[in-house]
């Protein structure tokens, strides 16, 4: 298993109290990792430290050997990682087709960006059907498919994925875990996937992280989360 | 009624000035949430230096261009320097080091240039063309039309057809989401102030040939005039910029020319009251008025 990400005793606080405490992780290349807890855990800061957006008092993230620190939130889009925040992040004051355009701004090769558009045009039908909206005027399933086709637009290696079923019926998350799944198997797309849906996360998953309180309290096959009664109850709680 | 029409194109033309300049304000009001106070002062700043540079050389027209050019490098040089650092938190914060920049920026301009009004040429003639003995538009006033037509064509089609528009208008948005699809966003917004800070040495180019001359507080009450504008279109709104400018630029002339000139600021005043007090989001906004 070559690991693409690694965070290696993160300790991440806003202000003075600290909301992640040493945080050990692996992501192997090309799997799906959830990330699970409950409200509160930690689980969204640990997304935005991964990313850059915050900066951990201790400890590093290691992106294919490298060390991230020093590394600035806009360069890494082009180390091939591709954050959908908490919420999704579509800008509501601009078209679908300029949220997907923003996507893929910082690649220098044009007729790439284009056919990458294009395949996401292809993959999310309904957004094909709505390239002038105005992103406000999306639906919770619309928008989610725009942050996940803006991500897909820069062609990254790692998506990192906040809550994405978050607000939306159970019919569209199996939709988007299931093209979760095919861009594993198919692109070899490497995943890390903070879930409250622990169903539906744990469906597509390779690895399980549990998370509660800013540590990690279990990280196992996702299989084993999932069949094992024992631990499904000790740490997902049914 | 010839009176009437006289003062229409002039408060048109004026009103183009306003328009320019009130978009000016709302292109930094849009990006930074901060009404950049020091507008005025920075225009007459570089206008100094083109005219400076015009007696120097002898060219208008190179004058010209260097203040506009000086506005690009003024502003950039602001957000870098000052703008950056200015806690977000409250919007007062802006304002009073926007403030403390007017103080510092005419205090400067005294020092060098001293405290005299000198005269500011227009490059057009600004005898108004007859029609059957109706006074219209001078050479000059179509100028400042054809000026800023053009530079609200350009700002629009940058900002909705172009790449690097994208990016400002996303920067400004919706900045955390921006950075993490590789925008740079500090980049757009000093782009941003740079871009809404030449717009702004153009508009004061375009308006000083008709004030009493150059001098530090020379751009005070055009600011005052073309805030007033941009709050009546609405802050978020570019349209509602050029709107207000216009609307501004002709209630001005028309109680100028009916009731006299020193009514003319209190009825700017006026206008500003009645908009905050009836529809503070301005004439442009999308919701019903919304106390702030």
């Amino acid at each position: 298993m070559t690991a693409l990400l690694e965070a290696q005793g993160l300790t991440v606080g806003y202000g003075a109290a600290p909301v992640l405490h040493d945080v050990d992780l692996t992501v192997a290349q090309g799997s799906i990792t959830a990330v699970l807890g409950a409200n509160g855990a930690g689980k969204t800061t640990l997304l935005r430290t991964l990313s850059g957006l915050l900066r951990p008092a201790a400890g590093r993230v290691v992106l294919e050997g490298q060390d991230l620190r020093g590394v600035r939130v806009e360069q890494m889009v082009r180390r091939g990682v591709a954050h959908v925040p908490e919420g999704r992040g579509v800008v509501t004051e601009l078209t679908v087709d300029e949220n997907l355009r923003l996507g893929g701004l910082w690649r220098r090769d044009r007729a790439d960006t284009k056919r990458a558009l294009d395949e996401v045009y292809g993959l999310f039908e309904p957004l094909a059907r709505r390239r002038r909206f105005p992103g406000h005027q999306l639906s919770g399933g619309e928008r989610q498919m725009l942050a996940l086709g803006r991500a897909l637009v820069g062609r990254p290696r790692l998506l990192l994925l906040d809550e994405p079923s978050l607000g939306l019926a159970p019919r569209v998350t199996a939709q988007i875990m299931a093209l979760l799944r095919t861009l594993r198997d198919g692109t070899g797309l490497t995943v890390l996937l903070v879930e409250q849906n622990v169903r539906g996360a744990l469906s597509v998953a390779d690895t399980g992280v549990v998370m509660s309180l800013g540590r990690v309290v279990a990280n196992a096959d996702a299989a084993a989360l999932r069949d094992d009664e024992d631990m499904r109850h000790a740490y997902l709680g049914f | 009624m010839d009176r009437f029409v006289f003062l229409t194109f002039d408060g048109l033309s004026r009103g183009a000035v306003y328009a320019a300049f009130a978009l000016a304000l709302v292109l930094i009001w849009r990006a930074t949430r901060i009404v950049n106070f020091a507008q005025g002062a920075m225009a007459v700043a570089t206008a100094y230096v083109g005219y400076s540079v015009s007696a120097a050389t002898g060219s208008y027209w190179l004058g010209f261009v260097v203040a506009v050019l000086g506005g690009l490098v003024l502003g950039a040089a602001t957000e870098r320097v000052v703008m950056r650092f200015v806690d977000h938190s409250s919007h007062l914060n802006g304002v009073v080091v926007a403030l403390g920049l007017v103080l510092v920026i005419q205090g400067v301009l005294g020092m060098i240039y001293g405290n005299e009004f000198r005269p500011a040429e227009a490059p057009f003639s600004r005898e108004a063309f007859t029609v059957g003995g109706i006074a219209l538009l001078s050479p000059f006033d179509l100028f400042v039309f054809g000026a800023v037509f053009i530079v609200v064509v350009l700002l629009a089609v940058l900002f909705t057809r172009t790449s690097v528009g994208l990016r400002m208008r996303a920067s400004a948005f919706a900045p955390d989401v921006s950075r993490l699809l590789g925008v740079n966003v500090g980049g757009m917004l000093t782009l941003g102030w740079a871009l809404a800070a030449a717009v702004g040495s153009l508009a004061g180019m375009l308006v000083l040939p008709t004030e009493l001359g150059l001098h530090p507080n020379a751009m005070d009450i055009v600011f005052v005039s073309s805030f007033t504008a941009a709050v009546v279109g609405g802050l978020d709104s570019a349209v509602g910029a050029v709107a207000g400018g216009l609307i501004v630029g002709l209630l001005l002339s028309y109680v100028s020319g009916y009731l006299g000139a020193t009514v003319a600021p209190i009825a700017v005043l006026l206008l500003l009251v009645v908009v905050l007090l009836g529809r503070p989001g301005g004439l442009f906004s999308r919701s019903a008025a919304r106390a702030v």
